[in-house]
């Protein structure tokens, strides 16, 4: 802090007025500089966002964005929770082996919530087949209360996880076993009760069905639109994307001028009706819930409700940093956030 | 006194020597074992075992303050809880921001700190401040209108000073010029102006409690704002029981022609200046808390309210005549310390000596307003005498006068 004395600032503020006065011949700007001298601050670049770096070691929100069917695992530990095995009818038979557990996370700097997790991390694994797959998911309970998988997507009802009698107990196990459709960006969540609860404390993870057909070759990102209630009010104290709070802001999403760019996007807050992306400086192109090849809207701003989402498509024009964010300025200021950066020489798209 | 005799005086000495110093050093036997109990709880920690491991930590900070600067919000913040705090993040206006702990991030039991947030704080607007810690607990302080805090220098001393002097002194004084009224009236005239003053004594009584209790349920829990009131009040009730009786078995020495009204005069004196240290100090800390315009009704408004206690001091003297120089005396015990009680509360504000001295001044004005019910009843039992029309007609002249110019300090 300067060591600024009241009337010292009143002083220097008049004489800047006046020297603007003469400057300018403004006798209005004079005016009005004069009145606001009353309750002049001295505005520094106001630094906000939370004090201070999370660690990534337990979780890393960067390595998060492009890893599914624990792709970011050494070979030998991957095995462990996931093995394809070819059909004959040339699909795959994909077998995940996904473990609830309590665990404390840090989700902004010194900041630490008491979550419930798959797998250990909040989001939960991501669970990536091409439609048409047969997926088989080992579920084990190793948490303090009853939980299930709720998948979105097609299955028999007794596969869906949400009735009563599909909850499995700590310590228990259950198998979930469907075919993969349609394509599309599904999630897939806890249906145990209260359901508020058991989403919020961070039980829900993305599940990606690719169509038979590829979508176009692209750089790929796997972002979920998250918050945290701290404080158990019913209210989020803590907004981000991968769940730690400006984390991008610190690590920018490097990108390719000119390269095709695909963000799965899912809104998995509690307790706001809707989140929504916004990225600066450009548009892109959306294709809700990912179940159409062709794209309907092009815009930059996308708004989901609660478990709602889309595939974003777009290539960046210019290098540089552009900013992302929630267009709801209230979960942007606390923690959602982030910037990407562009790499390359300019190219108009 | 023969040899014998002598000896067995100075045995008897020795022995009684030897028998106090025994008696001391068994007393400070239970010391130690207390302290033996105390350092066994401390490691085996009996407590804990009823809490379990996984109960978490109470947190429980008080944020007693917030200090606008022109670049930053200031946060005066005490850990008032029994466990240790980590400050984690600091929100403003549900917006992450820039902060500095000036001790560091974690706080013992009754540790404090500063958090130094430069924030770009909106003149005249409201702004919420959260502090979150480690476990993501949120406390809040609100800054109702956002002003500048003014900081203590040479001027504000001087303003003080004047407040104080249209507050307290003067007021005072001016209700000390009724004396000639007072002095050319009867028995019943005096019990009547005795009435109203402990009328108007009773109603400072109840305001000072309530400004006590209010403060006291404000402040951190762990300074017993209610016990630290009452103790206050106890304590200024017996030390002016003492006073009275000291200065009464002094004049009686003296042979003292005076009567006891000077006595008395002089109590409510002492007491009213108590009563008027705490409100000095109300008027200061408001304005070095920036949290009340001090308009000039509110000023107007204590002038008035404090007229009447000058004649609250000179009704028990009416009779005997006494010098200016006593007057002025007494007016001056009753007036002046509402200036240093402004000074004190603009410069060194503390929640804690606001319940104190408003403890103080409630216990010295309750003794007071007794004392003189006592003389107005004179033999007869005093529900008797405070049952008479006149008496109880200055009674509730006293009140109403108090209710009617409180309305102006709001």
């Amino acid at each position: 802090m300067l060591p600024v004395t009241r009337r010292s600032w009143l002083r220097l503020a008049g004489f800047g007025s006046a020297a603007a006065a003469t400057l300018f011949g403004a006798r209005r700007i004079s005016g009005e500089q004069h009145e606001s001298s009353q309750g002049a601050m001295e505005h520094a670049a106001h630094r906000m966002g939370p004090v201070g770096r999370v660690s990534t070691e337990a979780f890393n929100p960067s390595t998060y964005l492009r890893a599914w069917n624990f792709s970011d695992l050494a070979p030998e530990e991957r095995a462990r929770y996931y093995k394809e095995t070819p059909r004959p009818d040339g699909t795959l038979l994909r077998e995940y082996q996904i473990v609830a557990v309590d665990r404390e996370i840090e989700i902004a700097p010194g900041v630490f919530f008491p979550a419930w997790t798959f797998n250990g991390q909040v989001p939960g694994p991501t669970i990536r087949a091409t439609e048409g797959d047969r997926l088989r998911i080992t579920f084990i309970n190793a948490g303090s209360h009853p939980h299930t998988m709720h998948f979105h997507g097609w299955h028999p009802p007794e596969m869906d996880g949400s009735m009563p009698e599909h909850q499995v107990m700590p310590g228990e196990r259950f198998v979930y076993e469907f075919d993969a459709e349609p394509f599309g960006m599904h999630l897939y969540h806890c249906h145990a009760v209260p359901l508020k609860r058991h989403l919020h404390k961070g039980l829900y993870g993305v599940f990606l069905v690719d169509p038979r057909q590829p979508r176009a070759e692209a750089d790929e990102l796997i972002m979920v639109m998250n918050g945290f209630d701290t404080n158990f009010d019913a209210d989020n104290e803590v907004y981000a994307v991968n769940t730690v709070a400006n984390h991008f802001m610190h690590e920018p999403i490097k990108v390719d001028v000119g390269k095709l760019v695909r963000i799965y996007l899912v809104n998995l807050t509690e307790f706001d009706l809707v989140n929504s992306l916004h990225l600066h400086g450009m548009f892109f192109d959306v294709f809700r819930t990912g179940t159409r090849t062709t794209s309907a809207e092009s815009t930059d701003i996308v708004m989901l409700c609660q478990g709602e989402r889309a595939v974003l498509e777009t290539r960046f024009r210019y290098p540089g940093k552009f900013m992302f964010h929630a267009h709801q300025s209230e979960f942007a200021e606390l923690g959602w956030m982030g910037l990407f950066e562009a790499v390359g020489v300019r190219r108009d798209t | 006194m023969t040899p014998e005799a002598a000896e067995a005086v100075v045995t008897r000495e020795a022995a009684e020597t030897k028998v106090t110093a025994r008696v001391w050093g068994v007393a400070l036997v239970p010391l130690a074992l207390l302290a033996a109990l105390i350092f066994l709880i401390v490691r085996t920690g009996p407590a804990e075992r009823l809490r379990g491991e996984d109960v978490p930590p109470v947190e429980r900070l008080a944020i007693e303050r917030a200090v606008l600067t022109n670049d930053a919000i200031i946060l005066y913040v005490l850990n008032d809880g029994p466990d240790p705090v980590t400050i984690a993040q600091v929100t403003v206006d549900d917006a992450y921001w820039d902060f500095t702990s000036e001790k560091g991030p974690v706080l013992s039991h009754l540790a404090r700190t500063r958090l130094v947030i430069p924030y770009p704080w909106v003149v005249g607007e409201a702004h919420l401040v959260k502090v979150m810690t480690s476990t993501g607990t949120t406390f809040e302080h609100e800054i109702p209108v956002a002003v500048r805090t003014p900081q203590p220098d040479a001027q504000s001393l001087l303003a003080f000073t004047l407040i104080g002097l249209y507050v307290g002194v003067i007021p005072v004084a001016l209700g000390l010029l009724w004396l000639p009224l007072a002095s050319r009236l009867g028995k019943t005239g005096i019990d009547v102006l005795l009435a109203l003053t402990v009328g108007l004594l009773v109603f400072l009584f109840i305001d000072a409690a309530h400004e006590a209790l209010e403060t006291a349920a404000e402040m951190p829990s762990s300074y017993q704002g209610v016990a630290l009131f009452v103790s206050s009040a106890v304590a200024a009730y017996l030390a002016l029981e003492w006073f009275g009786a000291w200065l009464r078995a002094r004049r009686a020495r003296a042979r003292s022609a005076g009567s006891p009204g000077f006595v008395l005069a002089l109590l409510i004196a002492v007491g009213i200046g108590l009563h008027n240290f705490g409100e000095g100090l109300a008027i200061g800390a408001a304005y070095a808390l920036g949290e009340a315009a001090l308009g000039t009704l509110l000023v107007i408004g204590f002038t008035l309210h404090n007229t009447t206690e000058g004649l609250a001091i000179v009704s028990p003297i009416a009779k005997d005549r006494p010098s200016i120089w006593t007057l002025a005396r007494l007016g001056l015990i009753g007036g002046l310390p509402t200036i240093a009680g402004a000074w004190a509360g603009g410069l060194v504000y503390s929640q804690v000596l606001g319940v104190v001295f408003l403890g103080l001044g409630a216990g010295a004005i309750a003794q007071v307003a007794l004392q003189i019910a006592r003389q107005v009843a004179g033999t007869s039992p005093l529900a008797e005498r405070f049952a008479t029309a006149p008496v109880m007609v200055g009674l509730l002249a006293g009140f109403g006068v108090m209710y009617a110019t409180g309305l102006l300090v709001g």
